[in-house]
């Protein structure tokens, strides 16, 4: 599709001259830096420690990281499958309300979950305390639950702030998809109780497949929750073998064997929407009948549609709530709290405001200049989604201290003061780290958002006098301002929580809300943890709103 | 626009001018302990000289900091919690020596570098919380294998640096071969993951998870005098502290310590601030406010630590341990001390 604004010349991509794309390309050659830094780092000689690491270190991680992305996949699947089904398949007193609440639970990030359930379930906690007066037992020590701090315990914790990826993804294919077959299949006999097994969920199958997926990349992208529950995951190893043995090319080689491992969960995602053959047209789209429930049955479906959100979302909610209530009342709001509250909005809304920026550039230049080559660049910068915050942040620390390194040689050189660490130092790489990450939210929505513009109406705008930018401030950003708004909420809170890369890239003296948070319950000083947790979780809940919006005005 | 520009570079560059003055009288440490525990340390040495002390925390990397930041470094103190951290700044070639008499007369000579470029501040020993309804009055570090605690030890991360030098230790005393079987004892006895921090071993032993547990001196303090919430008072009055001992030797002692910056900018106001760390003052609100063990031989513990008994540090010095230390970090990798499989 040829572009009005740029004459075809004859032997001259029209792309080149386009400062949409050359942000785009630049964009994208940004995003790949990482990756190549690690294979670089990898390579060269950590010294002896690398034989010792395939030998002891990796073998166990790997395994732990394997069963833990197994068994926290299957309880997530479990359960946003059977939300969904409940929520979708039947109607009963309170279906509205668990509808949007089952997803809940995406306001947590996995190591407040952790952290939540770690004190909730502690034999000294509320939970055991009430279970010993029940049974009638005074001490912990005549009787207890068994320990959360084991695979069993990261893995139901993993499940259940999780399962809401499965559940999103499960409900829309029987929102739009089930309608169809299940009827069908009604007329040819299938008992109602058989529906579930033998249509809804073969038909549901890739749908389920990208929940998981998503899931498994949440999991293989925590350093906090696998930490605090003991359990030794690739990430953490990495994470350690940095810090704690101040091994760079060590923790660069492990992050390669976690690369392979993303690629495999994204292999398995396109391996399921592959067959979308089964999966019947937009057109023929319309709601399931929904079969009415009364009485115990409506209880029942409640209830089990209502455990999720008690599990997932409640309990921590409120464990965090109290626990904030206690320390404001023994300590008050500390300076370091404020502190790293500002640090945190602030370098969370420079992020947001570059990374819209850029994503709008990679999905404008798709859009202006449609080739193979802007739709490249915009997956391109997409990847870093897919890759795990503690990989993409010692992918990120070699090139900028090295680059770090040089500026300051210069500045040296030329001015006689402190060179210091620039780039390091005031955040720059944090950004960089925020927006190779979260790229694929901003980029993908606005492309969505830009994508509902017709073309006609560029064409009407050139045609009324207009020129591109003037179509671009008038036309395009006023219509897709939703996107843009929807998209940097997201991408605002998505870095407000985010852990594993900034507990590698902050600045000196710089604590985020999340770092706060970690670096408390590393030490089992436990003061302002609570109250951090509380404000993150508290944010987190708009994108939850956001999205629940949206996916009512969606039917 | 370009007006604006141009006042703010103007303002920016006056703002500098007017800030080197300001830089006459401080000094900058660089260090990896937690800063609030420094603080009024710190802070009564601002009162009592008016030298500015600005803190930089970093949690990791501190030589890899001021090697980046080479001779402009504005690092003037750095200051580290383990005894391998301090020799690894000597041996990174960040630091310099410095000759005060002061500093001499107060530190005992084991405890600070023969050049003078490391210099110990406050000690800590890597002791044993048992639970109050065992009934335990000694233990030595060889005990921590024993099959009567299978399943009823709590321990940190093998590969945290408090437990490397007691592991190190034990390797510069027996070997690597009966390091090797000692901690495939200690893990046995693992009654759950080896993570979290010094202060869940008391929450687990309040819990009835494990019975003994392996931590910091310090930390016990810290909880038992009510300084960190009531909740952590209850931890440690579920415990009792025992100082163990190796076989015919004493307590393992580890130091906090600090060392002048190679490139010190403020040279004459770091060696005031050491000087002032070793001082009575200073050295009482470590014991005080810190609960750890002052290095001078003037100043008192406090009551709290007084009580676990008369510590006898172990004659090995830390700088023997030292080259224990790789081959230890490798040994918990090797007998996986760091999964739970119990």
């Amino acid at each position: 599709m040829a572009d009005m604004t740029q004459g075809r010349r004859r032997g001259r991509p029209d792309i080149a001259i386009s400062p949409w794309a050359a942000v785009a390309f630049v964009a994208a050659a940004l995003a790949l830096v990482p990756i190549l830094a690690i294979a670089a780092t990898a390579v060269a000689n950590t010294g002896g420690l690398w034989g010792h690491i395939v030998q002891f270190v990796l073998p166990q991680s790997t395994w732990n990281t394997l069963v833990l992305l197994a068994g926290s996949g299957l309880i997530a699947t479990m359960v946003g499958t059977g939300a969904a089904w409940i929520v979708s398949a039947y109607d009963f007193r309170g279906r509205g309300f668990l509808e949007w609440a089952l997803l809940l639970p995406l306001a947590v990030p996995t190591y407040i979950m952790a952290y939540a359930y770690l004190d909730i379930l502690n034999p000294l906690g509320p939970v055991q305390g009430v279970l010993r007066w029940v049974l009638g037992y005074s001490s912990p020590r005549q009787f207890r639950l068994p320990d959360l701090r084991a695979m069993w315990g990261a893995i139901l914790v993993f499940g259940f702030v999780l399962y809401p990826y499965v559940y999103l993804t499960a409900r829309a294919m029987f929102l739009t998809q089930a309608a169809n077959v299940t009827e069908v299949a009604r007329t040819l006999g299938v008992p109602r109780s058989a529906i579930f097994w033998r249509v809804a969920l073969p038909l549901a199958r890739p749908a389920i497949v990208v929940g998981v997926s998503l899931v498994l990349m949440e999991v293989l992208n925590d350093v906090g929750a696998a930490q605090f529950l003991g359990v030794r995951t690739l990430t953490a190893t990495i994470y350690t073998t940095w810090i704690v043995r101040t091994d760079l090319a060590g923790a660069a080689q492990i992050a390669i064997g976690m690369l392979v491992l993303v690629v495999a969960v994204l292999m398995l995602e396109r391996w399921a929407r592959r067959n979308r053959r089964f999966a019947s047209t937009a057109q023929n789209a319309r709601q399931m009948q929904r079969f009415a429930l009364k009485g115990p049955a409506a209880a029942i479906a409640f209830g089990l549609g209502v455990a999720p959100i008690l599990i997932g979302f409640v309990g921590p909610a409120i464990y965090l709530v109290v626990a904030a209530a206690r320390r404001l009342e023994f300590a008050g709001l500390s300076n370091a709290l404020l502190r790293a509250t500002l640090n945190t909005v602030s370098v969370s809304a420079i992020a947001t405001l570059a990374i819209l920026a850029i994503g709008f550039a990679l999905a404008y230049a798709a859009r202006l200049h449609a080739s193979r080559w802007t739709s490249a660049a915009m997956r391109i910068a997409s990847l870093g989604y897919a890759v795990p915050g503690t990989v993409l942040a010692i992918g990120i620390l070699v090139p900028v201290a090295a680059l770090d390194r040089t500026l300051g040689g210069w500045w040296t050189a030329w001015t006689g003061l402190p060179g210091g660490l620039l780039l390091l130092g005031s955040g720059a790489a944090l950004v960089y780290a925020y927006a190779a990450r979260f790229m694929a939210i901003s980029a993908g929505g606005i492309e969505a958002g830009l994508s509902r513009i017709p073309p006609a109406y560029d064409h009407a705008a050139r045609t009324l006098g207009q020129s591109s930018s003037g179509t671009l401030l008038r036309v395009h950003l006023p219509l897709s301002r939703s996107a843009l708004t929807a998209a940097g909420l997201l991408v605002f809170v998505d870095c407000m929580k985010e852990l594993p890369a900034t507990l590698l890239l902050r600045p000196l003296n710089f604590e985020s809300l999340a770092t706060l948070l970690y670096g408390e319950a590393a030490r089992g000083t436990y003061e302002d943890a609570s109250l951090a947790a509380l404000i993150i979780v508290a944010i987190g809940i708009l994108p939850v709103i956001l999205l629940a919006r949206t996916s009512n005005r969606i039917r | 626009m370009r007006k604006l520009f141009k006042n703010f570079g103007v303002a920016s560059v006056l703002a500098m001018a007017a800030a080197v003055p300001a830089m006459a009288q401080e000094v900058n440490i660089y260090t990896t302990r937690e800063p609030g525990l420094i603080q009024p340390i710190l802070d009564a040495f601002t009162a009592e000289t008016g030298i500015a002390v600005n803190t930089v925390f970093l949690e990791s990397g501190l030589i890899e900091r001021v090697q980046s930041e080479g001779e402009s470094s504005p690092a003037d103190l750095l200051m580290a919690v383990d005894f391998g951290a301090l020799i690894d700044l000597v041996e990174a070639g960040v630091t310099q020596p410095v000759d005060s008499d002061v500093l001499e007369a107060a530190i005992p000579a084991s405890l600070r570098d023969a050049e003078g470029n490391w210099f110990a501040l406050s000690g800590r020993a890597r002791v044993v919380y048992a639970a109050k309804e065992l009934d335990l009055d000694s233990i030595t570090y060889e005990q921590l294998d024993d099959e009567e605690f299978r399943g009823k030890l709590c321990i940190r991360s093998g590969q945290h640096p408090y437990n490397t030098a007691m592991f190190a230790a034990y390797m510069a005393k027996y070997g690597e071969d009966a390091t090797r079987s000692w901690l495939e004892g200690i893990k046995a006895n693992q009654a759950r993951a080896a993570a979290g921090g010094d202060r869940d071993g008391a929450r687990d032993i309040a819990a009835g998870v494990c019975d003994i547990a392996v931590a910091n001196s310090y930390y016990y303090g810290l909880m038992a005098s009510g300084s960190s919430g009531d909740e952590q008072k209850g931890w440690s009055d579920a415990v009792k502290v025992i100082l163990p001992t190796f076989e015919g030797g004493g307590t393992l002692v580890n130091v906090s310590g600090a060392a002048v910056a190679a490139h010190a900018p403020n040279r004459e106001q770091a060696v005031e601030l050491l000087e002032y760390l070793v001082s009575d003052a200073a050295q009482k609100l470590y014991a005080e406010a810190n609960f750890e063990y002052p290095v001078t031989t003037t100043a008192e513990v406090h009551p709290i630590i007084a009580a676990f008994g008369t510590l006898e540090p172990d004659s090995q010095s830390l700088t023997e341990v030292l080259p224990f230390r790789a081959r230890a970090s490798e040994l918990i990798d090797e007998v996986n001390f760091d999964t739970f499989t119990n």
